[in-house]
């Protein structure tokens, strides 16, 4: 197959406040005529900064520093801006994440498409609208003629991806780079966009670089995967090698952390971190029941419906998994359950009393606050900026549990150990801890008071695979070791089939399904089920070792 | 988003060596600070220091020039200029803080009501700061002082009025953002009411885009003073201040005796100048993301 | 574009919005003219009042009744355009703000025209070219003009431009006694001096209007180029402006038609903060100036207590403010295309 992209020794560096960062250290790959090249890694890694380094739209402040990128013959490093100009768009397009906001929210979306069109003289002033059109239609948008007239905010965000892509091929580049295109959209969406970029570049046989810091999602899309870490290229191969024998101890660890079907918890870390697998007690005695719970709001346009009377028990010490799309009510559910938020009507019935007649103003104040807490999804939201890391612990044990001074610290300090947050950055402030370094503050909080029952709203969406391998962990021993019962909040089947002995379905405010994690997985039921478990991203079978 | 590495622990900075590492870090915030202790200064020892009484009138000695006697020569009635202009710093800023702090104080309290329960009271106090803003602002405070008097007090109630709608509106913001954060949620969930959740959690958060606010209007209230006087409202002559001495020298400006409006005139700017640069420096001070 | 229903239902709230803070502002007027102290009934009778007269004003205003009744009387007279009888001119202050309006309107509106002529332009290179001289000299205009008092900046003016250089006409009005007035059409001189062909009065006029437009214009700069500089900045760090790029449109393109347009919006809604600045610092601009409008009326009238000249001139420009903010947000409305609708 002959070379597209070829690209050798490419380095790019950063001018900071602190001095020169290296984002890219000195890279080498090739893209094939009609390949799909998927570059995996995580945050820090320098596979974003790559492509924006070939299309040569770095910040200000960012500089090829070394290498070479021929893209066809042409000279990316070295061409003058105004051919680069020429090239963006016509040869080399991308897509970005975050698809509504990647548009232009005051413009009607047929002309964002035209501009293109019209910028690289592929349409005049006359025939521009019909070439729009046909670009809508391309990206198997029906009804295009009203798409065209809409502006962003009135579209999906599924919907929006689609019309980024339609600008991104309107011109027939050779060559579509496509930086994490499906961060952020339901798992249903996400198979949607994936399946449509793919099939359009097989059509046009297209060339492809897929950036993702999802293993198994470049796993599926790709033809080759490249692993980076820290600016470089750790290995490179194609997707199932890479699965049953990665070389490098950092694509084994990557290939590791990805959930999959049949493994269990533990062997998401390196095998050496692993340590002895500690079972929790689960009991048959109920905790939390809920009964025909119901929560209607007053929506701008009429009443939303966000909880359609759903009823489920959670047992002690069990670990039950909360799984549907956006908009389906899970959020609103664990609100209601942590008791931030009244239901309108139900029973919420906790270790005998029904909690849902306490008003939520007034909770605060309840003897049975401490026993029902929650893990937040995004820690940088949850952690007080102004607090420091031992002021966010010590929180709910100064107003609750009434612990002052030396008593107070020693606790402190016994938590941080429980969650694995060194002690010397107790001290520190939320924006200079990393992500795992947060979400271990969130948690400490959360059990400091040693509560009964844990509300965990998507804990881990925010974090690198690797890290979400280690927090999982921590959590899964916790529930051991402290005897806790969880209802985990997540769209990510796979880490609650890992997790959960108990899985419940949503979908538009209702349960469409729900029981045993294994059964439910493995045998689903309802239709609304099979779809998600389909458009999960399925990484191959890992050979198994010791 | 780069992990930040696992470095031994950093000496974490207490309060103080935080407040020098910001002026140190930015020049342009130490000249402010050094500019606004020297206002300070003024205000509290210039009528101790100065070296003529800026009442004394002397009509024998009348528009004179600036001299070594006279650094910034005499008025019309033979009173020293620099005495006087020095001596007006304190009623100048105590009237500007005095208006800031009600306003801040004011403003505050109903933002936060407003921005944290919503509903009616959000409401009701929109309309009522659209009503006040209705009014463009030196207007109304003419209009204030004009009803009520012509006293220094009325003055910086008037001032007071017509800044509290920025920090209310502003406050409200800026809770309305934070109200539903993660970290909102983790206060109610340790225990905390409402009301201390708003106090101690949300509140402190909106400190920092507050003190730029606060600044520029510890500047707009000395212009509004002085515009006041300017216009005959507010302190009456022979009392030193700014405004009022600017409008008894611009007659004589005409005639070329420059020296009676400008010096009091770029003393003022020099005030004004002072607070909007200092709000950038506060407002580092104030937000902890600036420690390293 | 109206036909489009959430749209218009946004219209039509913002209107409605209008009407509680116009009863407000009426309200506020009419306690601010009871609120002098002593007799309100003297303020209004008018200088050469008499007792008798006094008392008949008293009735006539009906301060013997209840408050809330005067205050119905109050609204009666103001909706039939009565807003009390000034003592110094001895007319009826609604046809003396009338007269001297368009004086005030030319004078802000000029300057206002300049300052965004100057401004805006300065605000969108700052944006593009950051840390060059264009960027300093943004930060500089914008920090001087925050701080300039417009009394004192107007007085330096005249002793720079009058009194040294000598190319500034004196500071006594809107025309020089040499010229006569032009013939009133808009009531703006220089349009009127421009229908009548009058290309001398033209000038003249002109001359008269530079100094105290400088002026008012040097004070509504800063704000107006630090919100420019900021929205640019904020528009051209956004993610479509990154779309815009990778597709390969030009500089020109994503400048104008992606950026600045969507800078213009927070834009927009700065100009009504800046009107209410301009219209405050029109009244100290006028009274360097010497210029006939309604703030040095206004001024004129607080130093002989002429309370009814003041308040019906309080009550004037804050209506006016009230209307002009509501075309304002209007004017929001129909350009941003996301009004009305909830974002999902």
């Amino acid at each position: 197959m002959s070379v597209m992209l070829s690209v050798t020794d490419l380095a790019v560096a950063f001018q900071t406040r602190r001095g020169q960062v290296d984002a890219v250290r000195g890279i080498t790959f090739e893209v094939s005529k009609g390949e799909i090249l998927g570059i995996v890694g995580e945050s820090g890694s320098g596979k974003s900064v790559t492509s924006y380094a070939l299309m040569r739209i770095l910040d200000a402040g960012g500089t090829i520093k070394a290498g070479e990128a021929t893209y066809s013959g042409i000279d990316l490093r070295r061409s003058t801006e105004r051919d680069m100009r020429d090239i963006r768009g016509r040869e080399i397009s991308m897509i970005f994440q975050n698809p509504r906001a990647a548009l232009n929210p005051i413009r009607k979306v047929g002309h964002q498409i035209e501009d293109v069109l019209r910028h690289h003289a592929r349409a005049t002033r006359y025939d521009a609208y019909a070439k729009a059109i046909a670009a809508l239609e391309a990206v198997k948008i029906n009804d295009a003629e009203a798409r065209y007239n809409a502006y962003p905010f009135e579209l999906s965000g599924g919907m929006c991806q689609r019309i980024v892509c339609a600008i991104a091929l309107a011109c027939d580049p050779r060559l579509l780079i496509a930086d994490e295109p499906t961060t952020g959209l339901d798992i249903t969406t996400q198979k949607a966009v994936m399946d449509l970029v793919r099939d359009l570049i097989r059509e046009r046989g297209m060339s492809s670089i897929l950036i993702t810091h999802d293993l198994g999602l470049a796993a599926q899309y790709c033809d080759r995967i490249l692993v980076m870490k820290d600016g470089m290229i750790v290995e490179q191969g194609d997707p199932v090698q890479i699965f049953s024998n990665p070389q490098h101890p950092y694509s084994r660890k990557l290939v590791d952390a990805t959930p999959r079907a049949g493994e269990s918890v533990r062997s998401l870390l390196p095998p050496e971190d692993r340590g002895t697998e500690l079972v929790p007690d689960v009991s048959d005695t109920p905790l939390l029941e809920v009964r025909n719970l119901v929560k209607t709001y007053a929506g701008k346009s009429g009443p939303v419906h966000a909880v359609k009377d759903i009823s489920f028990t959670i047992n002690q010490g069990q670990c039950v998994g909360l799984v549907g799309e956006s908009g389906c009510g899970k959020s609103t559910t664990s609100e209601i359950l942590v008791r931030l938020m009244d239901a309108t009507s139900g029973k919420i019935i906790f270790d005998g009393d029904d909690i849902a007649n306490v008003p939520a103003t007034g909770f605060a104040k309840d003897a049975r606050r401490a026993d029902i807490q929650m893990v937040f999804q995004d820690a940088t939201d949850s952690l007080n900026p102004r607090h420091t890391s031992r002021q966010t612990i010590a929180e709910p044990l100064r107003r609750l549990g009434k612990m002052r001074g030396a008593k107070l610290t020693a606790r402190i300090e016994e938590l941080a150990t429980l969650v694995g947050l060194p002690l010397s950055l107790l001290d520190r402030f939320p924006h200079q801890l990393s992500g795992g370094q947060k979400a271990r503050v969130g948690i400490a909080r959360a059990v400091a008071l040693e509560p009964k029952f844990l509300i965990l709203d998507e804990p881990t969406a925010a974090l690198d695979v690797s890290i979400q391998a280690v927090v999982l962990n921590l959590l899964v021993d916790l529930r051991a070791k402290l005897g806790l019962s969880y209802l985990f909040v997540s769209h990510d089947l796979h880490v609650v089939r890992l997790l959960c002995d108990h899985v419940i379905v949503m979908k538009d405010g209702q349960i469409v399904e729900q029981g045993a994690a294994q059964d439910v997985m493995a045998n689903p039921q309802s239709d609304y089920t099979k779809t998600l478990l389909a458009a999960a991203p399925k990484p191959p079978e890992r050979r198994q070792i010791t | 988003m780069t992990e930040i590495p696992d470095t031994p622990a950093a000496k974490t900075q207490g309060n103080f060596d935080h407040i020098l590492y910001v002026l140190r870090a930015n020049p342009v915030t130490l000249i402010a600070f050094g500019m606004f202790a020297m206002l300070i200064f003024s205000a509290i020892f210039g009528p101790a220091l100065v070296p003529y009484d800026p009442l004394a009138t002397n009509a024998q000695n009348a528009l004179q020039p600036p001299s070594w006697d006279h650094w910034f020569g005499t008025d019309n009635v033979g009173r020293d200029v620099f005495s006087r202009v020095i001596v007006a710093t304190r009623l100048d800023l105590s009237i500007s803080v005095a208006a800031v702090a009600l306003s801040f104080v004011v403003g505050s309290i109903l933002g936060c009501i407003a921005g944290y329960w919503g509903g009616w009271l959000d409401i009701i106090l929109n309309r009522f700061l659209d009503t006040i803003m209705a009014f463009p602002l030196f207007v109304l405070a003419m209009g204030i002082v004009a009803a009520l008097g012509n006293t220094i007090e009325n003055i910086i109630y008037a001032t007071a009025v017509i800044n509290m709608p920025f920090y209310a509106r502003l406050v409200r913001a800026e809770v309305n953002i934070r109200r539903d954060a993660g970290f909102a949620r983790a206060a109610k969930l340790a225990g905390n009411s409402d009301v201390r959740v708003l106090a101690f959690h949300i509140f402190p958060n909106a400190l920092p885009p507050m003190m730029v606010q606060v600044s520029l209007n510890l500047g707009w209230a000395i212009l509004n003073a002085a515009g006041l006087s300017f216009i005959g409202l507010g302190v009456s002559p022979p009392t030193a201040e700014w405004g009022i001495m600017v409008a008894e020298g611009a007659n004589f400006i005409v005639s070329g005796e420059w020296w009676l409006a400008v010096f009091p005139g770029l003393w003022l700017m020099l005030a004004v100048f002072t607070f909007n640069l200092l709000g950038d420096g506060l407002r580092d001070i104030v937000d902890p993301r600036k420690r390293t | 574009m109206w036909a489009t229903s959430p749209r218009l239902r946004a219209t039509v709230l913002r209107v409605a919005q209008s009407i509680p803070v116009v009863i407000g502002v009426v309200i506020i007027s009419f306690l601010l003219t009871r609120a002098l102290p002593g007799d309100p009934a003297v303020y209004f009778a008018g200088v050469a009042a008499d007792t008798e007269s006094i008392e008949q004003t008293r009735i006539a205003m009906g301060l013997d009744k209840p408050l809330l009744q005067q205050f119905f009387l109050y609204v009666g007279n103001l909706l039939q355009g009565d807003l009390g009888q000034s003592l110094s001119s001895g007319r009826s202050v609604a046809a003396d703000l009338a007269k001297r309006l368009p004086a005030s309107l030319e004078l802000t509106l000029s300057a206002l025209i300049l300052a965004i002529v100057i401004a805006v332009p300065l605000g969108v290179l700052a944006a593009t070219r950051p840390g060059t001289w264009v960027d300093h000299l943004c930060r500089v205009v914008v920090t001087a003009g925050v701080s300039l008092p417009t009394f004192f900046t107007g007085i330096l003016l005249i002793y720079i431009f009058y009194y040294l250089l000598g190319i500034a006409p004196s500071p006594l009005g809107r025309l020089d006694f040499i010229y006569l007035d032009p013939d009133h059409v808009t009531g703006f001189y220089l349009i009127d001096a421009a229908l009548m062909g009058d290309w001398e009065t033209w000038v003249g006029a002109a001359k008269q209007l530079i100094l105290p437009a400088t002026t008012l214009a040097l004070f509504t700069l800063a704000p107006i180029a630090r919100m420019t500089r900021a929205a640019m900045l904020t528009a051209l760090s956004s993610d479509f402006i990154r779309t815009a790029r990778a597709a390969g449109l030009s500089s020109r393109t994503v400048l104008y038609r992606y950026a600045f347009r969507n800078a213009l919006l927070p834009v927009v809604t700065t100009l009504g903060m800046v009107f209410s600045f301009a219209l405050g610092a029109n009244v100290l601009v006028e009274k360097v100036f010497a210029w006939p409008g309604i703030g040095s009326y206004a001024v004129e009238a607080l130093v002989v207590s002429d309370y009814a000249a003041v308040q019906g001139f309080v009550l004037a420009m804050a209506l006016l403010f009230v209307a002009l903010n509501l075309v304002i947000d209007l004017l929001y409305t129909a350009i941003d295309p996301r009004i009305g609708f909830s974002s999902k």
